[in-house]
């Protein structure tokens, strides 16, 4: 028998030069900062650098160059104009698209496939798209000469950071409102990177600030008076926080939280194809994806046989050094991180549910998961109510369409859902009775900055993409709001 | 440097092909010149059964498969009659693949060729894989080479995903071809990862897979002159017969 062994195929990580430490982005300069602590190479825990813990004066100076930028220079700055910048910051960021891509795999533990193909295209994509509404706000659908909030304070989450900038900083400039955004304390690299395309794009100082720091920086952020709307993603817990924070204020908030999708599968869909959207749906970024599809839902005709088909293909996963390019499932973001999975699964054993991993060797540094499955789950154990947040999937039976539907919205979530089926009737009367806000029909986690994304129930508020998102960042006299 | 002939065929570091695939008429001229230069081990495969078209009557299509068998063919390529396929006769188009496979019998291994660009979608695709193997292929190969699109990646696919499939329901390997549009080494390549990754690494033998192509050659005989001299020669140093 031949033997068919691939060489590995190492991205070379010549091209990023990181600082041994780094303070904040604010008025267009870097400022020092202070209380530094490590950010970690989450495959090998190499120290990459040392990033600043924003406190209340860092804050209240980010805050202030932002109003200032907002008041003097951006809003009243025509639309057409705002876009030439979102333009040359999108072009940047392609051009500088594998030092990004490179960057945030060492920073974040993803493969480099993922970040290269994914996260780095898709963040400058959103740029070209909000950039080519920045004169047409008009047609965003809030009234006519829609004015923006002002000063939007953006915490957003580690599992693809650059990305969320992109989600969060591109609607953002767009509509006329100046930011500061705080990156995850794990995470903090890109943004610290994207700050020095801003330089490079000359956009004026204090339109865009990046503080950078954990969760109580972020508390600073939301609770700043100088902060007119809040965008978040990350949990459910610190998105209920902050709803309350804000309760009694006049500040606007989009809030991106968890999920605990539910990917159906009905006994007409294409076993193969369907095996490799299961397989994208939670193993994609190592399952640390809000919309994952963590449930998965077989008709119990074609369970075995389905889950079967998913062992031999999750055998074929490749685990490993995340910038190799033949890799396809990188490292647990953070030791925090992997001990919550490790715990969670460990109730799925402990609540009797059936575990399987194929055999993998995992690195020794570093933290590391194997692309898991348990099978055996009913609607009750935690491994199939609570987002695990990593590369572990819960199988669930049905028998009939109703059931399935009744089992997928049996949740507090409801971030996204996929279906699998031949039958166009069965897609389209499955999508009208899911209780999730992105659907997707024989694929999974397609993005795309045109398309709206977000939550039902305890997934969040407000959308973000697409027009939808783009009018969060707006209020006019129509609109109702002051 | 000393100049050597890349291409000498029977030298022990240097792989042969699978077979020599020639129309009917060719098979007994390709038989005695293999033999004659030592080359009796490579089979002599013909392209049979009213090749490319398969429009002939059955009659004329045994005709042709016994001429080639008895001239010396080892491997006979038949076609199938896609347009009783795409009418949804496929009674007779299992049926004429059993004839055929009775008569070669023992003496000749079947490959048994789709024509995917004629099948067009990959439902189709698969369920003519099927009716192929359960009709008594040895290979299924995807084209004549005389249509395009030929030997895709999502075609090859399909069909090494229904010989894996008839693996697992029948402990039977089946082998793939992909013939037509694999022009040079990187194609080739990744076919390899294809068959490696879906089928498994049990196919990666000529007995299981081989490559239809004729351009295909002569890139890999660059790509080894480079490896050999450290830069790319111009084509013109690779003779095409």
């Amino acid at each position: 028998m031949t033997t068919f062994d691939y060489a590995p195929a190492l991205e070379s990580r010549s091209i990023v030069t990181i600082d041994s430490s780094y303070g904040h982005f604010i008025n267009g300069v870097f400022v020092e900062g202070k209380n530094h602590f490590a950010s970690i190479n989450p495959s090998n825990e190499e120290v990459l650098s040392q990033i600043s813990l924003a406190g209340s004066d860092d804050i209240n100076r980010a805050v202030s160059a932002a109003r200032v930028a907002y008041e003097a220079t951006w809003s009243k700055m025509p639309g057409k104009e705002r876009g030439k910048y979102l333009y040359r910051i999108a072009r940047i960021m392609q051009e500088r698209a594998r030092e990004f891509a490179v960057l945030e795999t060492l920073d974040n533990g993803k493969p480099i496939r993922e970040s290269r193909d994914v996260d780095v295209p898709l963040a400058a994509a959103h740029f070209f798209y909000h950039a080519g509404w920045a004169d047409k706000l008009d047609y965003v659908g809030v009234g006519h000469s829609p004015r923006p909030h002002g000063v939007a304070g953006q915490i957003i989450p580690w599992n693809f950071p650059l990305l969320m900038l992109a989600w969060k900083v591109a609607p953002a400039l767009a509509a006329g409102n100046t930011v500061v955004l705080k990156p995850a304390e794990s995470t903090s690299l890109t943004a610290l990177l994207f700050a020095q395309v801003c330089q490079q794009a000359e956009l004026p100082a204090g339109v865009v600030n990046i503080v950078t720091g954990d969760g109580s920086s972020g508390a600073l952020l939301v609770n700043h008076p100088g902060v007119d709307k809040i965008a978040f993603t990350g949990s459910t817990e610190v998105g209920k926080a902050i709803a309350r924070a804000i309760a009694p204020t006049k500040k606007k908030a989009t809030l991106e939280l968890g999920g605990k999708a539910a990917n159906i599968v009905f006994d007409d869909a294409p076993i193969d194809e369907t095996v490799e959207g299961i397989v994208n749906g939670i193993f994609f970024n190592q399952g640390h994806v809000c919309c994952a599809g963590s449930r998965l839902l077989l008709q119990e005709n074609i369970a075995e046989q389905t889950i079967e088909a998913l062992k031999v293909r999750m055998a074929k996963i490749r685990v490993g050094n995340p910038l190799d390019k033949n890799t396809d499932l990188g490292a647990i973001n953070s030791s925090e991180q992997l001990g919550k999975i490790q715990s969670l699964s460990a109730t799925g054993d402990q609540e009797g549910a059936q575990r399987w991993s194929p055999e993998c060797v995992l690195p020794e540094k570093g933290y590391w998961f194997p692309p898991t499955i348990f099978t055996g789950v009913t609607q009750a154990h935690r491994i199939a109510r609570e987002e695990i947040f990593g590369p572990v999937l819960s199988v669930l039976t049905f028998r009939t369409p109703a059931e399935a539907i009744e089992k997928a919205n049996n949740t507090p979530y409801g971030l996204s859902a996929g279906i699998w089926s031949e039958k166009g009737s069965r897609i389209l009367w499955a999508a009208q009775q899911l209780r999730a806000g992105v659907i997707w029909a024989n694929t999974f986690n397609k993005f795309e900055p045109a398309s709206p994304f977000g939550g039902y129930k305890e997934s969040g508020w407000g959308r973000e993409g697409g027009r939808h998102g783009l009018a969060a960042y707006l209020t006019s006299d129509e609109n109702g709001d002051n | 440097m000393e100049r050597k002939n890349p291409c000498s065929i029977f030298s022990a570091t240097v792989p042969s092909v699978g077979a020599i695939c020639v129309y009917n008429d060719m098979v007994s001229i390709a038989r005695t010149h293999l033999d004659s230069i030592g080359g009796s081990n490579i089979p002599v495969a013909a392209v049979s059964t009213a090749f490319p078209s398969g429009r002939a009557s059955m009659a004329v299509k045994l005709q042709d498969t016994a001429d080639a068998i008895a001239a010396g063919a080892g491997e006979i390529d038949m076609v199938i009659d896609r347009g009783a396929f795409l009418s949804g006769r496929y009674m007779e188009v299992f049926e004429e693949i059993q004839e055929i496979r009775a008569l070669c019998g023992e003496k000749a291994h079947l490959k048994v060729i789709l024509e995917t660009g004629e099948l067009v979608t990959y439902d189709s695709v698969r369920k003519a894989s099927f009716l192929a193997m359960l009709a008594g292929a040895d290979f299924i190969k995807t084209s004549t080479g005389k249509i395009s699109p030929a030997a895709t990646a999502p075609v090859v696919l399909v069909m090494l995903e229904a010989v894996r499939d008839f693996y697992t329901l029948t402990g039977t390997r089946i082998g793939v071809k992909p013939a037509g549009g694999i022009r040079n080494t990187k194609d080739a390549i990744k076919q390899l990862v294809l068959v490696n990754e879906t089928a498994g690494p049990e196919w990666l033998t000529p007995k299981l897979f081989r490559i239809g192509a004729s351009a295909l050659l002569n890139d890999l005989l660059m790509q080894r002159m480079k490896m050999r001299d450290g830069y790319y020669a111009s084509p013109t140093y690779v003779t095409i017969d």
